[in-house]
């Protein structure tokens, strides 16, 4: 019975009266689950743009560079062409190796051998050279920085004089990084800072050979074993001053010293005028006091003479001015430039010329007084193409008490000015290479010399860096 | 020793007295920045407290540039050097950092930046060899036309500003800051601008739009010179336009320190629209800093891609001017 009744209250419950209620019931509770769904819904978005600003807060604050680090990563790493693979080889650490090769070839009216400098005693590598194909000194160059104190570079030339094959050692200097205030010491072998071309490698000279006065003064270029220092000026006009000490057995000094042998003092001022226009100026002064057994090239009469030497003892002192200026649209001398340049060497000699060899032996006291210049000027007209002039001038006015000694020995000017000019192209088909044509009229003696050059100059390994 | 010996002596010993009296009471930071746009960096980051001077300007190529003089005498003084590197100074910075005798700036020293150092480089050449030109061994440096990468760098060099003249460190922290906050902000902006040039196809000049390419999607389909530091072969040349036959670009893309002889050549013959882009800070008279050589090269960029999308007879007219 109990049974039946509950039956019926169920029946009665889902009759139609009770059922409107319940979907009341059942709609208030839709509602609410819907409200509850929406406020949650809110509340989960506030809660993620919090933490999105949060993150925003963290990247600007603190790391972000690191995940623009990540995306930069990503970015590269999802192209596998722009993986890189991290290099650790054994000869990370060698040093910067360059190496030039040099190599012409020569014409001239005159004969090679007979070359001569009236008035000037010709040594060290003063010669005109070969005729015909030669390969000129092949340089080595490594240089890396030993610490963080010292950088040293070592370059060695191969060449070929008389006819053997020499390996010279150009350079082999260390010198300081580390000092501060301007001042660095080089010590070693090393291009004296004494005039404006001597310190720059041949291979950097705009023309096939060296200006007269450094062919007839120096033996083409001062180099020598010594210690220089110098000083930067804190200053926003470029001023350097400095100083090199020479063991001086070399030409255009020559013997032995236990002490101090030859030495320079030397001043650079430079600056820009905007961006178009830079200069430097120069004043050196080189001096060696107590030169002996400087031997050089004599007046050749003939073949009879040959085994005289002349060799002179004494004091020289040379000073010199050098100035450049440069001119570059925007600066940019890849595109056009034009370089002007100049040096003024003036030279006293005091001493004794004898001729070795001579029998009876020959000598006679000897006052020398030298000057010479040369001013050149380079014109880069297009991009890869340049073009330039140069003209050389000597006068000597020696003199001494056997002036038949002198005149053997080359030192007597023959009553003529030596004088010289250049004219040069060039195309410089990349950084590395470089092709040129050269014509001289070369008077440096009375009978002039019509010569023709054509060079190429390359250089292979590390990209070298050339000074102003 | 005769007269000129003892006067040259006694000059030295002067001017070494007068400098020694010159005593560094220096208020800023000397700051000798390579390139301008690592100059701006600097002068953002730095504020006041720096003094920045540029080696190179905007419409120099900063690869051939020579070891003056002048550059030498800023380099003396520099407390900071900040470069691209990845050898991209390799024919000069070295030579000024031995001339200088300035300890602050030698490699290894806090004072030595090299920008290219704290980011990945894109186009590490598989092998070195120069018949392909004169390729960077490190890969490509020209970086700074990445804003991702300049965030990076400038990061890095915040902390080394902060290195280097601690006195100021919080001054330099704030800076950073709120360079980062605007940079960031600036790069949305560019970003949002440059949404509709994505693929679009270009032609350089050479390889120095590499980091924008891959910033912007820029998509070069042919290089004006192939290999860096060589002209091309009229052989090349040829092909190249054949080549732009088949596979047409929209606007040719140059460097304002670059020689625009070539690029204007082949504008001529393709109808071409040519751009010249500042590639750096005063690269152009409006690229005054880093925002504003974004700024116009965003612009630039656009308005190139306009001109060629209204006028379809290609006519290169008023094209970049």
């Amino acid at each position: 019975m109990k049974r039946i009744l509950l039956v019926t209250a169920i029946a009665l419950a889902s009759s139609p009266v009770m059922s409107d209620e319940l979907s009341d019931l059942k709609q208030q509770i839709e509602q609410l689950r819907q409200g509850y769904e929406l406020r949650l819904q809110k509340l989960e978005r506030r809660v993620e743009k919090a933490e999105a600003a949060a993150t925003q807060a963290k990247i600007n604050s603190t790391n972000m560079s690191k995940i623009i680090d990540r995306k930069i990563a990503q970015k590269i790493s999802a192209s596998p062409k722009y993986k890189s693979t991290p290099r650790t080889k054994e000869n990370d650490f060698n040093p910067a190796i360059s190496i030039t090769l040099d190599g012409r070839h020569a014409s001239f009216s005159n004969d090679a051998a007979s070359y001569e400098l009236p008035g000037f005693q010709l040594g060290g590598e003063a010669g005109i050279g070969d005729e015909g194909f030669s390969v000129r000194h092949t340089e080595i160059t490594a240089s890396a920085n030993i610490d963080n104190n010292f950088y040293g570079q070592v370059t060695t030339a191969i060449a070929e004089h008389d006819g053997e094959t020499e390996v010279e050692l150009e350079e082999a200097f260390v010198q300081t990084t580390g000092l501060g205030n301007g001042v660095s010491v080089t010590a070693g072998r090393f291009f004296s800072n004494f005039g404006y071309l001597n310190e720059q490698h041949e291979h950097a000279w705009d023309f096939a050979d060296a200006p007269l006065i450094y062919r007839g003064m120096v033996g083409k270029k001062i180099v020598d074993d010594g210690v220089r220092v110098s000083f930067v000026a804190p200053t926003d006009l470029f001023l350097e001053i400095g100083a090199e000490a020479f063991q001086g057995d070399a030409f255009p000094a020559g013997g032995e010293h236990s002490g101090v042998g030859a030495w320079t003092g030397f001043a650079h001022l430079g600056g820009d005028l905007g961006t178009d226009h830079s200069w430097q100026l120069g004043l050196s002064h080189w001096s060696a006091d107590d030169i002996t057994n400087r031997t050089g090239g004599g007046h050749s009469h003939g073949e009879d003479d040959s085994s005289e030497t002349p060799t002179f003892a004494g004091d020289s002192h040379i000073s010199a001015i050098d100035a450049v200026y440069k001119w570059a649209p925007n600066g940019n001398m890849k595109n056009q430039h034009l370089v002007l340049q100049m040096e003024y060497f003036d030279r006293n000699e005091d001493g004794t010329i004898t001729m070795v060899g001579s029998d009876p032996l020959e000598s006679s006291t000897y006052k020398g007084d030298q000057k010479g210049w040369y001013a050149q000027a380079v014109y880069q007209f297009m991009p890869r193409w340049r073009m330039g002039y140069r003209y050389d001038q000597l006068d000597a006015n020696n003199s001494g008490d056997d002036m038949d000694v002198l005149e053997e020995a080359g030192l007597f000017d023959e009553h003529h000015t030596p004088k010289r000019h250049s004219a040069m192209i060039e195309w410089l088909p990349s950084e590395f290479s470089r092709v040129r044509l050269q014509y001289n009229k070369d008077e440096s003696s009375a009978d002039s010399d019509d010569q023709v050059f054509i060079q190429y100059t390359h250089s292979l390994g590390s990209h070298g860096a050339h000074q102003f | 020793m005769n007269n000129i010996e003892k006067k040259l002596l006694r000059a030295i010993g002067l001017a070494v007295l007068l400098t020694l009296n010159s005593v560094t009471t220096l208020a800023e930071l000397n700051v000798f920045a390579c390139e301008p746009e690592w100059g701006s960096l600097v002068q953002e980051l730095g504020g006041d407290k720096v003094s920045v001077f540029n080696a190179t300007t905007g419409l120099q190529d900063p690869h051939h540039i020579q070891a003056r003089p002048s550059l030498i005498a800023k380099a003396r003084r520099a407390d900071l050097l900040i470069c691209t590197g990845a050898d991209l100074e390799v024919g000069w910075l070295p030579l000024l950092l031995r001339k200088a005798g300035n300890n602050n700036i030698q490699p290894g020293s806090s004072g030595h930046v090299m920008a290219t150092n704290f980011v990945t480089l894109l186009d590490q050449p598989i092998s070195l060899d120069r018949s392909e030109g004169d390729v960077h061994a490190a890969g490509n440096p020209h970086v700074q036309m990445d804003p991702y990468r300049i965030a990076v760098i400038a990061e890095a060099l915040g902390i080394r500003l902060q290195q280097i003249d601690p006195d100021n460190a919080e001054h330099y922290q704030d800076k950073s800051r709120d360079f980062m906050k605007r940079w960031q902000a600036a790069i949305q902006g560019w970003q949002q601008q440059l949404e509709p040039l994505q693929g679009m196809p270009i032609v350089v000049h050479h390889k120095n739009w590499i980091y924008l390419q891959e910033w912007t999607g820029l998509k070069p389909v042919a290089t004006l010179e192939p290999k860096a530091g060589i002209p091309p072969s009229a052989d090349y040349l040829s092909k190249l336009i054949t080549g732009l036959k088949q596979q047409p670009a929209k606007i040719i893309l140059f460097a304002a320190h670059q020689n625009s002889r070539s690029s204007k050549w082949l504008a001529e013959r393709t109808n071409l629209p040519l751009v010249k882009l500042p590639f750096t800070v005063g690269g152009s008279e409006k690229a005054t800093n880093l925002f504003e050589l974004f700024n116009e090269t965003v612009q630039l960029l656009l308005h190139a891609s306009q001109i060629e999308t209204k006028d379809d007879t290609r006519n290169s007219d008023g094209a970049s001017r």
